[in-house]
């Protein structure tokens, strides 16, 4: 009951902040809101609801998510998010956490690959068991450095491809992610853009995802952020945690390395 | 002794060719994912991505350094596709100019087919006082006619720019608008009206 005070105010501050956004309209005021916030991050929210779901019992196997080796040793979920992606001996493959996710719930649950991913993105009344997951997951490496390896060949070719992708310019509009994410303090309207070739840009930018976003009432992970991007780069629909998107994710966690992971936030 | 030498240096050869084919190809694997992990939808198309042009290869694989040479070669071959307006008319509406400017929608996964689309200037342009959210990725073109005066030369350089941006600067950010076929000749002259007509705001 106390929590749904709080985030009664919470919901209050963010139905007030667009009042405050439109006098300034630059990231001062978004600091601010930010600051408004800061012990009340609706994402915690998901993170509960994702630790119940981990603890759950599933059928048809009847078990826990606890047994899922996410790359640290079954159920370790410490530190586990700020090493990922990372190559799974078990399937002789590199995963990102939703892709390791979708692996534990078809091998260890037993559930359909179609059952497993179904709503990765949550809407309204359609909530996204993946999005809790992940939420849950990734507090649990709340203020470590991320640290992801490209020392085996396979997280070498993760990270070359993303690297190839970063740069790959297509589509009607002659868009890459470098287009607008290799430069410092550039700005799309009033939106200022990450340079993910910059460390201190990109640690800011990847160890704040996920994130719960006001805009859009949801709490969002890394792969949705990517098709939100890709969208308005004019190319067509990433499937849902793909190879290339995992190569991709690889490219930025390693620019992002060393910075100290404070996710889930709070975006616009 | 002369049967060892001989095998040591085939060996030495094949070891060489090894390390140099051993190096796997990225940009390959990347574009043979490129059609099993996207799917086409409205008008984004997994055949528009990987069928890229000259251009956009070259700028991939060149994204910051390139020769001076290789350079002048793209953007006379990209000089060469400028479509001029057929009736020698350059300057159209500024009001529906702007309205371009303003417009993001166009060629998204989640636009509609045939819709009409935008420019979206502001993204990365500063061009009129009023409008505020503006980005700054491009250069800021506010008093544009102002500054450039209205002659056949200004004329035909501004619509050449809008046109296919690389004809001047070799894989430039700036999307190739007519080129590319994303805003048509009518909106074009639009466009040319909201830089240069002396009565639109970018000049006030």
């Amino acid at each position: 009951m106390k929590l749904i005070m709080k985030y009664s105010l919470t919901i209050l501050a963010i139905l007030v902040a667009p009042c405050v956004l439109a006098e300034g309209s630059s990231s001062d005021e978004i600091a601010k809101y930010r600051e408004l916030l800061a012990d009340g991050n609706p994402a915690e929210l998901w993170e509960m609801r994702g630790e119940e779901l981990w603890k759950k019992k599933v059928s048809p196997n009847n078990v826990s998510l606890e047994r899922c080796d996410l790359g640290k040793g079954p159920g370790v979920l410490k530190g586990a998010y700020v090493e990922l992606p990372r190559y799974f001996e078990d399937v002789n493959k590199v995963m990102d956490l939703e892709q390791r996710l979708i692996f534990c719930r078809t091998s260890i649950q037993g559930l359909s690959y179609e059952q497993a991913v179904s709503s990765h993105f949550g809407s309204v009344g359609n909530p996204s068991d993946i999005e809790a997951l992940v939420a849950y997951i990734t507090s649990e490496s709340k203020g470590m450095k991320m640290a992801v390896s490209i020392k085996h060949p396979k997280e070498m070719e993760a990270y070359e491809i993303g690297k190839n992708f970063f740069y790959y310019r297509a589509g009607t509009h002659d868009f890459s992610c470098a287009t607008c994410h290799s430069s410092d303090k550039k700005r799309i309207r009033l939106q200022e853009l990450s340079n993910l070739l910059n460390k201190k840009d990109a640690q800011k930018t990847y160890a704040t995802w996920p994130a719960y976003r006001v805009s859009q009432g949801e709490v969002r992970t890394m792969q949705h952020r990517l098709s939100d991007c890709l969208r308005q780069q004019r190319f067509p629909e990433p499937k849902y945690a793909s190879t290339t998107m995992t190569a991709l994710i690889m490219f930025m966690a390693k620019n992002a390395e060393g910075g100290v992971f404070d996710g889930p936030a709070l975006k616009r | 002794m002369k049967k060892i030498i001989i095998t040591l240096f085939i060996s030495l050869i094949v070891t060489g060719c090894v390390t140099a084919t051993i190096q796997p190809d990225y940009a390959k694997a990347m574009l043979e994912l490129l059609n099993k992990d996207f799917v086409s939808k409205g008008p984004a198309t997994v055949e528009r991505i990987v069928n890229q042009d000259s251009v956009q290869h070259f700028c991939s694989i060149y994204n910051k350094s390139r020769s001076e040479e290789m350079s002048e070669q793209i953007t006379a071959s990209q000089l060469k596709t400028i479509k001029y307006p057929s009736d020698e008319n350059y300057i159209g509406n500024w009001e529906e100019g702007e309205k371009i400017a303003q417009n993001g929608r166009g060629f998204q996964s989640s636009d509609p087919l045939g819709g009409v689309n935008g420019g979206n200037c502001y993204a990365c342009h500063r061009i009129t006082k009023n409008e505020i959210s503006y980005g700054d990725i491009g250069p800021s073109l506010y008093n544009y006619g102002k500054k450039h005066g209205n002659n056949e030369k200004v004329y035909k350089y501004t619509w050449a720019k809008i046109y296919n941006s690389q004809a001047f600067t070799a894989c430039s950010d700036m999307p190739r608008f007519g080129h590319a076929g994303i805003l048509n000749e009518k909106q074009i002259k639009d466009v040319m009206a909201l830089l240069l007509d002396p009565k639109s705001p970018t000049n006030q």
